[in-house]
């Protein structure tokens, strides 16, 4: 780092307003080295503009908080550093557009808070016979990954299906929910069935897997190719596969569910 | 001012706050039937919880079966220089397995043993691999487990709300009163029991890993109702803080990276936490490279010193820095990268890999990072009954870091994740009770007038203040004269100038209207702040020896008689009275089970 940099000024637009309308400021702001974008808005709200919203926390990408468009990019402003930009770059800053404004760079994420009061809860299977639960790493890994969501919603910013269709939101789940989705139905001690409200009412078919929501992961999390197509496959052979609803038909059970741990012998099934 | 137009909502059990001691006090007051309310600062899930990385302390014996609750009770002992009260570590110790164990039913999913258990990882002052993980996010996996459960439950959760005020009936606890973020409008909540798990007060230093969030309002609140606080000076600086670039100083970085195989080196190269081994831990602690390194893979051999309880580690840092020895950027080394393959490093550290690539353009598995102390946590806090959480106001209960006692003058690491836990539940289960015993309360029309006007305050004043540099002054003063090492003339200074920033607070203007206005919010979270950075540097004041997380310069002797006494913070006619009383009375055999040394115990094996 060049002593220049350490003492130069960040130019940065923002966007200021509520509900009712708004319009992008432009401040200046002495800067440090290593700052991210929310430095900038911290200085900027100390020197400049002390009623200035934004929703932060833990200033290190895991709580998921400070999500914004970052020059048209669906971005954390905590991990987003300032050297990143070329010199004289400008740097435009707004809150994210899937989500009515409540005020500034802030905007009410009621949606994906809703959307997840209607997954099913997690339904564990009996225990072991001595009384534990074994589960083995490379049964786990793979729901790790989707664990390690934190939130930011940037998913849900960037889904085109909701973005710029607020109608859709209704019968729409989106990407988040879609990864919460897969972490239950891949996990190896559940036992609940939420296909048909994926199907239907969570609408996962509305995903024409353009992978936005994967471009933007903050935690790479490879939404996509890991949690949304194995779901739309799980589906296919849930309720499209003909041998599968003729049997469902015939023996009144659910098809085996492949992936999901050991499939269960059916004297074990409802 | 009418109360007529005021939102309001009557529950039997407010939580107030949604880390993992607020939403498992509220699961549990749930399931006990009380009608519950839980309330949040910010939107849930992003509370300080979900920044926890190592893991959560518990002696399930899945990787030594030599472990047990009498070992993690004597570790917690030992960590918090034996000022915790004895009873609340007991308790900790015995049912945190449970803890953890039910998490799992709750579909948390922790990294694996080889035979498909939960794995445990070794941590700074425990004498086995006790930690439940995963990876560097088990905090993340903690909040949101509890927090799908605790919506699947059906509780009902008030975000982004801010209570300034608990409410009282003749002493004891009717409701709570505050505002809402995103709309400014007022909001007062009847209650029968009121459990806090607002977290601490780290936002009132400079360097610091706390969030805006920690800025003491619980305790403050606890203090107005009448509540008692206790061993206010007892404040952690966590030893790894990232240090470099300044926009990230302060930053955690897990003690899992020496759980893990870590070491600490000062400028020179040197492992210099051989140099810095108390009296205290010495039978319990390795005094060669060698044998510190063989501990990791066979218990027989005694802990590294890297690994020593966090009050130790960060004073021994601060040493190393003020004799000449730190890093350019003023810390010391923490190498994992000539220790442990890339493959293991990412695998178990994948935050801490990316946390140095993306701010610190640090890659950890081929270089050193750079470290040092940052404030973390604060021991102190609301006095309570260790079985009920109960505080000393009827109705009021309070767990996680926002009480005290359980950790006493030092907390180890990931004995917070199992507090909040342990206790976060045994607070729901009290408060539930307690609100099935009586009739609900009246609210009193006069205290809610007054918290109202007190809050719309700073937009009327005149004076010439603004909160950010009034906090930025704040954080200098707790930084530079109550830190790590304190001294009677800085922290009679400290107590000066937390007088003069209380008088320029009174001066603050803040601009613009109440909508979502983190001006305002910061001038109302400085008052609690205030109130509770003094109650810190009065409590440093008066224990005039050196223990766990007090580490006075004057005093530098660890004082047995200072180890029978707690401070307790109380406020009485708007001031704050510091006083000493005796600390409760551990059991004999725990006693000797605390104080037995490990060279007792055959190869560690009980």
């Amino acid at each position: 780092m060049t002593e220049s940099e350490a003492t130069r000024q960040a130019t940065m637009s923002l966007w200021r307003g509520d509900k009712e309308g708004g319009r992008y400021e432009t401040y200046t702001v002495p800067t440090d080295e290593g700052m991210v974008v929310l430095d900038v808005i911290h200085k900027i709200q100390a020197l400049r503009a002390p009623d200035l919203a934004v929703r932060w926390n833990c200033k290190a990408g895991k709580c998921g908080s400070c999500s914004a468009e970052i020059n048209g990019k669906a971005r954390l402003m905590c991990m987003t550093r300032m050297n990143t930009f070329e010199p004289g770059e400008s740097i435009t800053v707004a809150p994210m557009k899937t989500f009515p404004i409540i005020k500034d760079l802030v905007t009410d994420v009621s949606y994906n808070y809703e959307k997840a009061k209607e997954v099913p809860a997690f339904k564990p299977k009996p225990k072991e016979a001595d009384g534990t639960r074994r589960m083995y790493q490379e049964d786990v890994d793979r729901v790790q990954e989707f664990h390690k969501c934190i939130e930011c919603f940037l998913c849900q910013d960037t889904c085109h299906v909701i973005r710029d269709h607020e109608e859709n939101k209704k019968a729409f789940a989106g990407p988040r929910l879609f990864v919460r989705y897969a972490a239950l139905e891949m996990h190896p001690l559940d036992s609940n069935d939420r296909m048909e409200l994926l199907r239907a009412k969570a609408g996962l078919g509305f995903c024409n897997i353009t992978k936005c929501c994967t471009e933007v992961c903050p935690e790479d999390i490879h939404i996509t190719d890991n949690a949304i197509i194995p779901l739309k496959e799980r589906i296919v052979t849930e309720f499209y596969d003909p041998l599968a609803w003729v049997k469902r038909r015939v023996m009144g059970q659910r098809s085996t569910q492949p992936g999901k741990g050991e499939p269960e012998p059916p004297s074990a099934k409802a | 001012m009418s109360l007529d137009g005021i939102e309001r909502h009557d529950y039997d059990v407010l939580v107030v706050g949604a880390g993992g001691a607020g939403i498992r006090a509220a699961i549990e007051a749930s399931s006990a039937g009380a009608r519950t309310a839980l309330v949040c600062k910010s939107l849930l899930g992003k509370a300080h919880t979900v920044m926890a990385e190592g893991g959560i302390a518990a002696a399930l014996g899945n990787v030594w079966k030599e472990d047990s609750w009498r070992v993690h009770f004597r570790d917690t002992m030992r960590g918090g220089k034996l000022l915790n009260n004895w009873r609340m570590a007991q308790l900790h110790a015995q049912e945190a397995p449970d803890r953890v164990l039910e998490l799992e039913e709750w579909g948390a999913l922790f990294d694996r043993t080889a035979d498909g258990l939960i794995l445990q990882r070794d941590f700074g002052g425990h004498r086995y691999a006790r930690l439940a993980h995963v990876g560097d996010r088990t905090g993340l996996e903690m909040i949101r487990i509890l927090q799908q459960h605790a919506v699947h439950r059906g509780i009902d959760v008030y975000m982004e709300c801010n209570l300034q005020r608990l409410l009282t009936d003749g002493g004891k606890i009717a409701g709570a009163f505050g505002y809402w973020r995103e709309s400014g409008k007022f909001v007062l909540f009847g209650a029968r029991a009121v459990v806090l798990a607002t977290g601490g007060v780290g936002k009132a230093w400079k360097i610091t890993s706390n969030s805006w969030e920690y800025t003491g309002d619980g305790m403050a609140m606890a203090l107005d109702a009448g509540a008692d606080l206790i061993d206010m000076e007892m404040v952690q600086f966590h030893p790894t803080g990232m240090v470099w670039p300044p926009s990230v100083r302060g930053l955690l970085v897990t003690e899992g990276v020496r759980g893990d195989g870590g070491t600490l080196k000062n400028a020179q190269g040197k492992r210099f936490m051989f140099d810095y081994i108390p009296e205290f831990f010495r039978a319990d602690t390795a005094d060669s490279e060698r044998e510190a390194d063989a501990w990791y893979e066979d218990k027989k051999n005694r802990r590294t010193p890297d690994l020593l309880p966090r009050d130790e580690v960060a004073r021994a840092i601060n040493s190393e820095v003020k004799a000449g020895r730190g890093t350019p950027h003023g810390g010391v080394y923490l190498d994992i990268a000539s220790r442990r393959s890339p493959d293991y490093i990412k695998k178990r550290l994948p935050s801490m890999y990316h946390q140095f690539k993306e701010l610190a353009d640090v890659d950890i598995t081929a270089a050193p990072m750079e470290v040092g102390p940052t404030c973390h946590y604060i021991m102190g806090g609301v006095r309570v009954d260790p079985e009920t959480a109960a505080a000393t106001v009827p109705g009021l209960f309070a767990a996680g870091e926002v009480a005290a006692g359980m950790h006493g003058a030092n907390r180890l690491g990931g004995n917070s994740l199992s507090d909040l836990l342990v206790f976060g539940r045994r607070a729901g289960a009290g408060a539930a009770a307690y609100a099935s015993r009586i009739n609900a309360r009246a609210i009193d029309d006069a205290q809610v007038e007054a918290s109202a006007r007190a809050m719309l305050a700073p937009f009327e004043g005149e004076g010439p203040e603004n909160p950010y540099s009034v906090h930025a002054d704040l954080q200098d003063t707790m930084q530079s004269l109550v830190g790590i090492i304190r001294t009677e003339a800085e922290l009679a200074q400290a107590v000066q100038k937390l007088d003069e920033l209380g008088q320029r607070l009174e001066r603050v203007t803040v601009e613009g209207n109440r909508q979502f206005n983190p001006g305002w919010h910061l001038a109302l979270d400085l008052r609690s702040m205030l109130t509770i950075s003094t109650a810190v540097a009065r409590s440093a004041l008066t224990r005039q020896e050196s223990r766990g997380g007090h580490t006075r310069d004057d005093y530098p002797k660890t004082d047995p008689e200072w180890g029978k006494k707690n401070v307790v913070t109380r406020k009485q006619g708007g001031a704050l009275q510091i006083s000493t009383e005796p600390l409760p009375q551990i059991p004999e055999e725990l006693r000797q089970l605390v104080l037995a040394e490990e060279k007792a115990q055959p190869g560690g094996v009980k």
